[in-house]
């Protein structure tokens, strides 16, 4: 592949060498990822993890007073963990531009790529395509321990199109910091606020059980349409669907800006 | 002295974790947030039959100390090994130290910032609402078991260190005690763990035991079942990890 300096991530560039720096980026990053245990294993291992602890642990939560969701507290859980799954996938592909940045490797891509905005559109093909290999397992491992699923075919079709969605928003936050910081140092300020997001949704039990602080803090918390979204689009009783294809994709434009501007912040700094 | 040597290596692992921010703030606030979380969320959960108290924060609390002591773990092995990293290490070596003074040090102060933690947990808790039923002997006896416990994880960071000489290394342990935590008791009772592997997983658990004898003084004030039980986990998990790090000492002086 011919990969012409440039000085500018936009101006004077060959028309496709966006998409031919992306792909080779997404072959790299995904070479890299499935040849490396240390980095498959874990990402493989934690949502499986979570899912056994939350669905097989807290199934008791499913006969609490209130409690009603059609599908079972299984499928409740798997949409927490597949929520969850998706965004670290973002992130874990943030991580893995952070240490490419702090060995020297983006460095040297940056001058070597035709259209550097290719580097940033080639590790979300890399989060996309982590998260796929993921998710497969856990719902994989969701249906054979017996997860039931009452929604249709296009509902399923809209639940992984959210899940993929949230991907490149996880990875939209952790790429914008990986290039303004360009040190796997930066990794809690990319992994804590996703995860306090997450965890300040209703997790465990439905919005409405959630009483106090949390309850205040679930309502004005996105991830609450993401949850609420999945588990409606899981059990076929759709909840919040439109609001949480809205919100991902406010976050995944507001995020996408992040990124380039961290990018030219990259590009210029010493 | 073995005294003097132990209490010279003991104020400096002391003070390596109290003088760093970053080693410091993971051990007091990430099991605080994860206790705020999960007591509002899990709150409901003190509606099934069967639940041991209306107070979700005072069951939850518990886990508290078993996170401070994962944390304990990694940054005693952390340290150990980026001394062994530096060379640091292997000079001490050099010294007329006696060899179990070495570790002994190490742990002395490990057990130290156990206690602290621990009693700054209770203070925390109590803030939170949290009701120690078993009272302020139930707190001593909270710290003491916290100590333990610190210890315990302090000497398997120590063993990790010692064995792979990698700070990258002992921090791989951490999801694996995290994955112990998540597969016990910790959230929910044994008696309330609906699916079957679970309930078997954690019953095999020894986390859940742990988990549960501090969780005892919180909820029915003096459990001696659950305390012995705790107490022996604790004692039995420190004796493996001595003696793993004797082992692996033994052997790294000799590469030394």
């Amino acid at each position: 592949m011919s990969m012409v300096p440039s000085n500018d991530s936009r101006a004077g560039v060959a028309p496709g060498g966006l998409w031919r720096v992306a792909l080779t980026i997404a072959w790299r990053g995904m070479h890299t990822y499935i040849r490396r245990p240390d980095l498959i294993f874990p990402s493989l291992i934690f949502p499986l993890v979570f899912f056994a602890s939350f669905a097989g642990g807290l199934s008791a939560l499913g006969k609490v007073p209130g409690f009603t969701f059609p599908a079972g507290y299984t499928a409740f859980q798997f949409v927490f963990v597949m929520c969850q799954s998706a965004m670290f996938s973002g992130l874990f592909t943030g991580f893995t531009l952070a240490f490419d940045f702090e060995s020297g490797f983006a460095r040297r891509l940056m001058l070597a790529a035709e259209d550097r905005r290719g580097i940033a559109l080639g590790y979300a093909i890399v989060a996309l395509s982590r998260a796929a290999i993921t998710l497969t397992l856990v719902t994989a491992v969701a249906l054979v321990s017996g997860m039931r699923i009452t929604g249709n075919g296009v509902d399923l079709f809209g639940l992984y199109g959210l899940a993929a969605l949230l991907v490149l928003v996880g990875y939209g936050w952790a790429a914008g910091v990986a290039f303004r910081f360009r040190t796997i140092q930066a990794g809690p300020l990319m992994q804590t606020p996703v995860f306090l997001i997450l965890f300040l949704a209703p997790v465990y039990v439905s919005l409405t059980l959630l009483k106090g602080w949390i309850h205040a803090a679930a309502s004005v918390n996105p991830a609450t349409a993401f949850l609420d979204a999945g588990r409606g689009l899981i059990s076929g009783v759709h909840n919040h669907t439109a609001l949480a294809y809205a919100c991902a994709l406010g976050l995944i434009l507001l995020f996408g800006i992040w990124t380039l501007s961290g990018l030219r912040r990259a590009e210029t700094s010493p | 002295m073995l005294s003097t040597q132990v209490n010279v290596l003991a104020r400096r692992s002391m003070r390596k974790t109290l003088r760093q921010p970053f080693q410091l703030f993971p051990i007091v606030f990430f099991p605080i947030i994860l206790l705020a979380v999960n007591a509002s969320g899990l709150k409901s959960a003190t509606e099934l039959v069967g639940f041991p108290t209306r107070s979700y924060v005072s069951f939850a609390i518990a886990v508290a100390f078993i996170q401070g002591a994962m944390f304990a773990l990694i940054n005693t092995g952390t340290n150990l090994a980026e001394d062994i990293e530096s060379g640091f290490f292997s000079r001490l070596a050099l010294t007329p130290l006696r060899r179990v003074s070495l570790i002994a040090g190490l742990l002395v102060g490990v057990a130290a910032i156990g206690a602290l933690q621990s009693a700054v947990y209770i203070l925390i808790g109590l803030v939170a609402g949290t009701h120690l039923d078993a009272g302020f002997g139930g707190a001593l006896v909270v710290i003491a078991l916290g100590s333990l416990t610190t210890l315990a994880f302090g000497a398997l960071g120590c063993a990790a260190a010692l064995w792979t000489g990698s700070g990258e290394a002992v921090q791989g342990l951490f999801p694996l005690f995290f994955v112990f935590v998540f597969l016990s008791s910790s959230n929910l009772p044994r008696n309330l763990l609906g699916t079957g592997w679970f309930h078997t997983v954690a019953n095999w658990n020894p986390i859940s035991y742990l988990i549960e004898a501090f969780r005892s003084l919180y909820i029915y004030g003096w459990d001696l079942t659950a305390l012995w039980r705790g107490f022996a986990v604790a004692a039995g998990l420190g004796v493996i990890a001595l003696l793993a790090s004797s082992g692996a000492l033994r052997k790294r002086l000799q590469r030394t």
